[in-house]
């Protein structure tokens, strides 16, 4: 089913798409959509939306199943605490990307802004994940506490840096996979940086084929510079803040 | 500026009378009804609301304006010149009564608004009615010493201290000749000794007579404050004026619902209606909650084609109704219609928060 | 080091009726009694006053006492800051507390009087006649459109925004699952359905044992998220974006990871024993327009079919930023007093930030009215409402209806020691010990909440009987009903109210 989105107010296409994924329809194309914010927000179902243009802040919020594709860039807020599903963003995304994710994955081939993966959280087998192909903004995993983070940095011009500052402040669960090195004044205090594991090849693995799948890029030339990865260094953090 | 005056607690006796039929009658009758109910009031406040009084003038916005002296008069009607097109203006004729003393200047204006007038500061067109309104809250609210008590077209209030028979013979009612007569006797408990004060209370061609209190006025009063109405007044009375122009004029809420606003019917006679009337109900009491007129009233409200009697939703103050061929008649007690119309086709005694609306006859112009 | 403070009470034994039964010993949460040779001997430094030993003690043997011993008389320099100071003497850490603020500021409530109808209006006997607290929690319009039916009656033309029923005006404070105890939560949820009111989740999810209690829910959207999806949403009766809290206005929460035990991570869900941190700001919201949008993504996530409310804590600017509260689309505001309690907070947030519930919401309320859009919102007012005069006088001034949250917790057994933050609540309540919570039995506590709920109820209709009313709703905003004394004048016009006499 295609939707012509010009001009349309989000809640009036939102509607409309939510009708459609009650009436069975499992692919959705979206043209012409300009700043309509929430869309895929209260699906429930794995339902597959194109989105042909620039969608509106909280793309994916609460989202929950559908799997979302954008032929833009995107804008802030995307998978506000989203639950389940997949965005794949062939482009820049905003600040705030997968704020309290807590399931599902995002690809965004480009940029991210700041704060991005931040309080993202996992819980048993829900183990929410971004990947990253450009470079990211400060605050990166800010309150991270679980879920995976991935930065690339591809295609970075000279002198862009991989990652903003304050990377990881306040992490508290989670992994944050970088490729490439971090300079250790970027880092949060509560953060380290460590060597990649065979586990942790095991799980990056999947993540980068799927974002080269996505973006055609050659799994080889992602996997050509070395990765790092950081941890908390205390799941309490904050123990000795108080007295008695 | 009338200044500010405390709030006082007033007991009553209202009467009305109405020919379906636009027939018009002296005030006589009204004021020998009123009279009858004499020991309901104190003499501390009388009046009367007369519709079709004005037959010459029926396109008029009729003012009746007291004054305290002749300079408020002057200031006023430069405003009322700078506002709109005075067709005429004279004192009403009174005469001497010897229980009357000391009365303000009183005046009446035959008004006509320009149409010119009817644009706001931004351009945009404003309703005739609004206009009027604001004109009449600004006479009474920001100039010294005049007091607007009535201002609707074809129709007037006369009102003073006194009991209400000597108001009605020092206004010379004799004279007029109405369709719709309201009558108020008053019993306040203490002395403004304020003219201004007395009943009925009116703004455009609404009038309001009122018996009891309304132990909701301070939610009622900050309600309407936030649709603009100024409740200067700090009667009751004025409050359910500015509700039935909110509700019915400007919201267009039709006369039944908005008495069903005013005395809403409580929750558990709201729970066992059918589905689609507890939706309405249930969201009057939702959405007007703080137009609820809690507390002991009964109301006879009036337009130019209605008269309405209204009780409070217990049924704390009386009011029987009667009716005799194309006349209506409400009043606080059944010998008050009786006095004058002693040979009744109907009566009955009007129930807790349901109203009694009677209208004039389809076609009948006034 | 605490070894130089002197203990701030102490337990009296009376050895000659105790019976050696040892249930004191078990009883304290905070480990001050022990039994050591032939009877119970206390610690005094770790008492708290608790008064669980002196409640429970079949014999009656247990008294418990301010400890007399004096610090030298000094009024600037109060025996609190002394012990405070030494305590970050030896830890260099911020103090904590729980509860609400305890200080000696003005309770405007306690300067507010109540009219009653003499004479000249009647007063209503609530016993006999009609009394009606019912309220409706949502966004009213300014009016309604009716259209008239072939069959003579007319009908509602007017689409409204979701309502939320109130049997009385009154609801629980968010109180979090983590913060007190899951049967703690169940007699909170049982007792609002019972109650036909509402309780809330706080910010720490909602546990599967209280999904049946959804129509009475209002859950909790936190700068945390925990335990935020789609199921916990849909179950809800309310929506909440908690932006603050009374008790810790701009702070953020922190659950510490050894509370987060199995329950509360599923709860929660996150892993067990990991730290739940609440950032201060929603990082989605660093503006008023963000908060329009979080508004929206949950209306957009649930349907428009429920209420939106937004919390947040009374400060110095409330009324313009409630004003934008009511223009971003949120349909209740929820403000909260500086007396509001926490399950922890540094004491000297919670004694030094945020203003009374008493005059934020004389000032929102007002702002709202004069800007017209008092409709848009209804307004809970909560932080220190104490009995059903405090209800009472909030209703005049303004508020739809109340939130309790300390009040609910006393009626619940809490002797308001204000260690909620230590997990060692003797009462059951702050806790999540096993052997602690056990002890507060979910029916009985919710009993006494109803029975809390009744009598504020029945009292709140004497009130209104008295005032000469019938319906809450003459009542609500009704400020005229109010008198103040022994304030000034910029306070009665603050509270919008008249000075007894006039
Ligand atoms: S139970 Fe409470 S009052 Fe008794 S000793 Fe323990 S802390 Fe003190
Ligand atoms: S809830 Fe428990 S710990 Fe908190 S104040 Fe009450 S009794 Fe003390």
């Amino acid at each position: 089913m295609r939707i012509d989105a010009r001009g349309m107010y989000y809640r009036d296409l939102n509607k409309m798409i939510h009708q459609a994924v009650k009436n069975g329809e499992t692919e959705i194309v979206l043209d012409n959509v300009n700043g309509q914010r929430y869309i895929g927000t209260g699906i429930n179902e794995k339902v597959r939306i194109t989105v042909n243009g620039v969608p509106g802040n909280d793309l994916a919020a609460f989202m929950n199943g559908p799997e979302i594709t954008v032929y833009a860039n995107a804008q802030d807020g995307i998978g506000n605490t989203m639950n389940d599903g997949t965005v794949v963003v062939h482009g820049g995304a905003g600040d705030v990307l997968g704020y309290a994710m807590r399931g599902g994955k995002i690809f965004i081939k480009g940029n991210v802004g700041y704060r991005v993966g931040i309080h993202m959280k996992e819980y048993q087998d829900r183990v929410p994940a971004i990947v990253v192909g450009g470079t990211a903004g400060d605050f990166f995993g800010e309150y991270m506490a679980g879920g995976i983070l991935v930065v690339l940095g591809l295609n970075r011009k000279p002198g862009d840096p991989l990652t903003g500052d304050y990377l990881g402040t306040g992490m508290h669960g989670g992994i944050i996979y970088l490729r490439g090195e971090v300079e250790r004044y970027k880092l949060g205090k509560e953060v380290e940086v460590f060597e990649l594991n065979e586990e942790d090849e095991k799980k990056l693995q999947p993540f980068l084929e799927e974002y080269c799948a996505h973006f055609g890029f050659e799994l080889e030339e992602v996997l050509s510079v070395p990765f790092c990865k950081l941890l908390p260094v205390s799941k309490r953090p904050y123990g000795r803040l108080y007295a008695y | 500026m009338i200044g500010t005056f405390p709030r006082i607690p007033s007991g009553c006796a209202i009467s009305g009378m109405m020919s379906k039929k636009g027939r018009r009658m002296n005030g006589e009758a009204v004021i020998k009804s009123i009279a009858l109910m004499h020991d309901r009031s104190n003499g501390l406040g009388g009046g009367f609301a007369a519709y079709g009084i004005y037959p010459d003038f029926k396109n008029h916005y009729a003012f009746h304006i007291l004054y305290s002296s002749k300079q408020n008069r002057i200031d006023t009607e430069t405003y009322l010149k700078d506002k709109f097109i005075v067709d005429r203006c004279e004192p009403i004729p009174t005469r001497n009564v010897d229980n009357i003393t000391d009365p303000p200047i009183i005046w009446r204006y035959f008004l006509l608004v320009d149409g010119k007038s009817l644009y706001d500061n931004a351009g945009q067109p404003v309703d005739e009615r609004d206009y009027v309104v604001e004109a009449v809250m600004y006479i009474n609210n920001c100039l010294d010493g005049a007091f607007v008590i009535s201002s609707g077209k074809n129709m007037g209030a006369f009102k003073g201290v006194g009991y209400p028979e000597d108001i009605g013979r020092f206004f010379c009612l004799e004279d007029y000749e109405a369709y719709i007569w309201t009558s108020h006797g008053r019993f306040p408990t203490n002395t403004p000794g304020w003219w201004g004060g007395a009943h009925p209370f009116c703004l455009l061609d609404w009038s309001v007579v009122h018996n009891g209190e309304i132990s909701s006025y301070g939610i009622n009063k900050r309600y309407l404050e936030m649709f603009n109405y100024r409740c200067e007044l700090q009667t009751d009375t004025e409050v359910v004026a500015y509700f039935v122009d909110l509700l019915h004029r400007k919201q267009g809420i039709p006369l039944e619902l908005t008495c069903k606003i005013l005395a809403a019917p409580f929750w558990q006679e709201i729970d066992r209606m059918e589905p689609e009337q507890r939706a309405v109900y249930t969201a009057i009491r939702q959405v007007y909650g703080s137009a609820l007129l809690n507390g002991p009233f009964s109301f006879i409200i009036a337009n130019s084609r209605a008269m309405i009697g209204l009780n409070d939703r217990i049924k704390l103050r009386p009011m029987t109704v009667g009716i005799k061929d194309d006349m209506v008649y409400m009043a606080s007690e059944e010998s008050a219609i009786r006095e004058i119309c002693p040979d009744l086709d109907e009566v009955w005694t009007a129930e807790a928060g349901e109203p009694v609306i009677a209208e004039l006859e389809e076609g009948v112009e006034v | 080091m605490s070894v130089y403070l002197p203990a701030e009470f102490n337990v009296q034994i009376d050895h000659t009726l105790c019976r050696r039964c040892r249930r004191c010993v078990a009883e304290c949460g905070f480990g001050t009694l022990s039994f050591k040779g032939d009877k119970v001997v206390a610690d005094h430094k770790k008492c708290v006053a608790c008064q669980r030993c002196v409640s429970t003690c079949p014999e009656a043997a247990i008294n418990v006492v301010k400890n007399p011993l004096a610090y030298k008389e000094n009024h600037h320099w109060t025996p609190e800051h002394i012990k405070n100071l030494h305590k970050q003497a030896a830890t260099g850490g911020m103090l904590l507390t729980g509860g609400g603020n305890d200080k000696v500021y003005k309770s405007y409530f306690d300067h507010m009087v109540l009219d009653a109808c003499q004479v000249t209006n009647p007063s209503i006997d609530p016993l006999r006649e009609p009394m009606e607290l019912r309220t409706y929690l949502g966004s009213k319009p300014d009016s309604l459109e009716f259209r008239y039916s072939e069959n003579g009656e007319y009908k509602l033309k007017t689409k409204l925004n979701p309502q939320v029923k109130l049997d009385t005006p009154i609801v629980f404070s968010a109180m979090s699952y983590g913060a007190i105890s899951l049967n703690a939560h169940k007699a909170l949820a049982s007792a609002a359905k019972e109650c036909g009111i509402l309780y809330n989740t706080g910010e720490g999810g909602l546990h599967k044992e209280l999904y049946c209690y959804g129509e009475n829910t209002i859950v909790q959207v936190a700068s945390g998220r925990f335990g935020v999806n789609q199921e916990y949403l849909n179950r809800a009766a309310v929506v909440e974006i908690k932006c603050g809290q009374g008790a810790k206005p701009g702070i953020g929460g922190h659950l510490p990871g050894e509370k987060v035990n199995r329950e509360v991570s599923q709860t929660r869900m996150i892993p067990e024993g990991s730290d739940a941190i609440s950032p201060a700001p929603h990082h989605d919201i660093y503006s008023i327009e963000d908060l329009a949008q979080l508004i929206y993504a949950i209306k957009e996530a649930t349907g428009y079919e429920k209420p939106v409310s937004v919390k947040i804590a009374a400060v110095h600017n409330v009324a313009a930023i409630a004003s934008g509260i009511a223009r971003a689309g949120a349909d209740i505001i929820y403000l909260d007093g500086f007396r509001g309690g926490t399950g922890a907070a540094p004491t000297i947030i919670r004694d030094n930030v945020g203003i009374p519930i008493e005059i934020a919401l004389a000032a929102v309320d007002d702002r709202l009215r004069k800007e017209g859009i008092r409709n848009k919102v209804s307004i809970i007012a909560s932080g220190g409402i104490r009995s059903s005069a405090d209800m009472a006088k909030a209703i005049a001034l303004g508020a739809d209806a109340v939130a309790v949250g300390t009040a609910a917790l006393i009626a619940m057994g809490c002797r308001l020691c204000q260690k909620c933050y230590t997990g060692s609540c003797s009462w059951g309540i702050a806790t999540q010990r096993p052997e602690l919570v056990r002890r507060l039995n979910p029916d009985k506590a919710a009993q006494c909440l109803i029975n809390m709920i009744r009598g504020w109820s029945l009292e709140l209709k004497e009130i209104l009987g008295a005032l000469g009313v019938n319906a809450v709703e003459s009542l609500r905003g009704s400020r005229e009903r109010l008198r103040g004394i022994g304030l000034n004048e910029t306070e009665l016009n603050i509270l919008g109210i008249k000075p007894a006499g006039r």
